[in-house]
């Protein structure tokens, strides 16, 4: 299964072929430099056909992060970057400060303590919202009635906007009137302190996470495990490999491209999710569960004057943390033989 | 010497200019505009809660019947939104941003300081300056210029419910010792819980540090005092109040169970201000209107102290039809709308001369709240005043709760603001 990614790629590829391998000589012989004119060349369509899209996303994604780079050197606030209010003209003031932005940070507890919780609610979101995803999944695939019925219910939560979810859920949190404590209630079980008490709260935002991710899980799941031939499991069946060796030793490498996808991508957007955290608890309480974006988000638009510099500067450190997440996760994908 | 010259003659141009302006209109010029020729838009953001935004369409939109050619695009942001929406609309070179906005009264220094609000001194909106309660006035200044027009005024006060305090025998309690036993004795009695304490509003935590004798800053000798010994105490104060079961709270949806509570008759007694009144009669604990009584808010070891507070009338500084919006924010704080407001929704004047209108005097919780605000505690009037409230609100929910002792709560509110304020703050 191991593929050598390591072996040159094929020079006809053209463009992607031109990636950090400078030394080597093009197949009919030209030096490195002509190879980019020979490639426009060949590819003038093709290049053609993706310009707008690069060029939009540089203006929608490129034009911003340039921006929040520049403006993270700087210590530029609401009160005195470059602003027209009318008839008024109100020019910059800001200057470059250099690294202090990041120094002042990295200098700071309240970094600290926000990524060691952004970390554990990343990793207990992905990893819970993986395994019920991934059962969920194996369970829908075999066939039994009603399983099309199934299959869009589950979905359904993905269906609803985030916002209109994360506040039925605070609606069904509240400690006083809420629908969860009044079950209990009926049980005799005491209020639950759902979103008022720092370690209920932590564990009441990442239920609702869990919810929301579930159906993206299974929906890739579901898909792949769809890939895998039924020929298989049969083969399996008569070598007389029980349920959980075949779960393991088919299911689980046949998943493995959907899944290594899937975990990546449910990273990034577990760290950055803004909306469940905030509508749901403003990161209360007090600051129990503020993540990094949260408070990058405090910094931008809640403290006055405006703090640009300073909330750009929390971006920019969340965008390397995830950088580097990417890399190091790619890299060890990569000694199992995974490409993507 | 030369630069007095040079300001003598630009004096002197701009006196030419204005009489030579005031001589094509015919002499009255100024009279005129603010008078019957306003024509335009008006739009005004109000943030006035669900129990008032009612009347407060209609006397908006009563400005069109004085000035039959303005057209009033009244909007109700909630309160809690407005500051940040108005931010995102007026720095964004402002197409979205109202011309008057009601503004509480520590928006009015962050505001003006980025430049977002045009000063209102000689404009018709300040017509009537002398008029105004001082504290209102002062609330509305910042660096030497007047920004807005005090439209509130108002404090907190302790909310009962009278017929619950009578079942359970016990007096208005008049410091946190004596609510303490009162709640005892309504638990007691009645079952039910003596005071809903909000934990998610730092504004709530002013009473008890002023109680304490102390504040969050003091701006005179630019110090920060939150962390010294009565910022901790005041702390300790609320937190017994929770812990020791006198008092409920939450660290979300703290309005809405606050009010809940109340209205439903599961809480004895609350901490709110003018702006609660009509929504907490709307309750069935009130049917009968006088069952609601208010008193101070209960002292703490060093006296009683409550924060001074309100609504402002600001105009955006990028209106496209200023006069107008001046006219509409005078008109919105005039005698006569204040009036109304208070008949309406026992809402605090900013006028002194609209207390001795008969229904005005003769309001019991406007009596009440006059006093009140005439002993409120003026908050430090700088452009991060309201921004001093997230570093408590982080710490409010846990210390209430015992998860954070009070002098770390304290030190931790302290080393917040030293890192907001910029400066030589100490």
């Amino acid at each position: 299964m191991a593929v050598d990614t390591s072996r040159p790629l094929d020079p006809a590829a053209g463009a992607k072929g031109a990636r950090g391998r400078g030394g080597q000589l093009h197949k009919d012989g030209t030096p490195p430099r002509g190879r980019i004119r020979n490639a426009l060349a060949r590819h003038w369509y093709a290049w053609a056909m993706v310009a707008p899209v690069v060029i939009v996303i540089g203006l929608i994604i490129g034009y911003p992060l340039g921006r929040g780079l520049y403006l993270s050197l700087t210590d530029a606030n609401e009160a005195n970057v470059e602003r027209t209010i009318g008839i008024n003209h109100i020019p910059a003031t800001y200057k470059n400060v250099g690294l202090d932005n990041f120094k002042a940070i990295l200098q700071d507890q309240v970094f600290w303590d926000r990524l060691g919780w952004t970390v554990t609610w990343t990793v207990c979101c992905v990893a819970l919202t993986f395994s019920i995803g991934l059962g969920l999944a194996v369970l829908l695939n075999r066939r039994f009635a009603g399983r099309t019925l199934y299959r869009s219910l589950l979905i359904l939560p993905w269906a609803v906007p985030a916002f209109v979810s994360v506040f039925a859920w605070r609606l069904l949190y509240n400690e006083k009137n809420g629908i969860l404590n009044k079950v209990l209630d009926g049980g005799g079980i005491d209020a639950v302190p759902w979103l008022n008490d720092p370690t209920m709260a932590k564990a009441s935002v990442i239920a609702v996470n869990i919810w929301l991710g579930v159906p993206f899980m299974l929906v890739a799941l579901l898909g792949g495990l769809q890939s895998i031939p039924g020929e298989l499991y049969e083969a399996a069946e008569m070598d007389g490999a029980g349920p959980w060796q075949r779960f393991r030793h088919i299911t689980l490498p046949g998943l493995r491209s959907v899944s290594s996808t899937v975990i990546l991508l449910s990273t990034i957007w577990t760290f950055n999710m803004f909306p469940v955290i905030f509508l749901l608890t403003r990161g209360g309480p007090g600051d129990a569960t503020e993540i990094l974006v949260t408070y990058a988000y405090r910094l931008s638009f809640v403290n006055s004057p405006r703090d640009f510099a300073g909330a750009s500067a929390w971006g920019v450190l969340i965008l390397l943390i995830l950088m580097l997440f990417a890399v190091v996760y790619r890299r060890s994908l990569r000694k199992q033989g995974e490409v993507w | 010497m030369r630069r007095g010259i040079a300001a003598t003659a630009l004096v002197a141009a701009m006196a030419l200019a204005a009489t030579a302006c005031g001589g094509d209109d015919g002499g009255s010029g100024g009279d005129k505009k603010s008078g019957g020729n306003l024509s335009g838009t008006v739009t005004y953001w109000d943030t006035s809660n669900e129990a008032e935004k009612g009347t407060y369409k209609e006397l908006a939109l009563g400005f069109e019947k004085k000035h039959p050619d303005v057209k009033v695009n009244y909007v109700n942001v909630p309160f809690g939104e407005a500051l940040a929406k108005f931010k995102n609309a007026a720095g964004s070179g402002g197409s979205g941003a109202p011309d008057v906005l009601r503004t509480e009264v520590a928006w009015t220094q962050d505001l003006a300081n980025i430049g977002y609000l045009a000063p209102l001194d000689g404009t018709p909106a300040l017509a009537d300056q002398s008029d105004y309660l001082p504290k209102a006035l002062a609330g509305a200044k910042f660096k030497g210029k007047t920004y807005a027009v005090p439209q509130v005024i108002d404090t907190l006060g302790l909310f009962y419910n009278k017929k619950m305090l009578g079942d359970a025998g016990v007096q208005p309690p008049k410091d946190w010792t004596e609510l303490k036993a009162a709640a005892k004795k309504i638990k007691e009695k009645t079952g039910k819980t003596g005071l809903y304490l909000r934990g998610d509003d730092a504004y709530w935590y002013l009473p008890f540090i002023y109680g304490e004798g102390g504040d969050l800053l003091d701006t005179g000798a630019k110090k920060v005092t939150i962390d010294d010994e009565p910022g901790i105490k005041a702390f300790a104060a609320a937190r017994d109040l929770v812990t020791s079961k006198a008092a409920e709270t939450d660290a979300t949806d703290g309005w809405d169970n606050m009010q809940n509570a109340i209205k439903n008759g599961d809480v004895a007694m609350t901490i709110n201000g003018p702006w609660a009144i009509e929504d907490t009669l709307a309750g069935k604990a009130f049917k009968d209107k006088s069952n609601l009584g208010v008193v101070p808010v209960p002292a703490g070891s060093k006296g009683q102290g409550a924060p001074q507070g309100g609504q402002n009338l600001t105009v955006y500084a990028g209106s496209k039809n200023l006069d107008a919006s001046y006219a509409f924010a005078q008109y919105m704080s005039s005698a006569e709308v204040q009036a109304k407001t208070t008949e309406k929704l026992s809402l605090l004047p900013t006028r002194t001369s609209v207390y001795s209108n008969k229904s005005v005097a003769a309001n019991p919780n406007v009596k009440f709240f006059k006093a009140a605000v005439d002993k409120a505690v003026e908050r430090p009037w700088i452009p991060e005043g309201n921004s001093l409230f997230q570093a408590i609100l982080v710490q409010f929910p846990n210390v209430l709760t015992g998860k954070t002792s009070p002098e770390k709560a304290a030190k931790s509110a302290g080393d917040a603001y030293r890192k907001l304020l910029k400066g030589d703050w100490k």
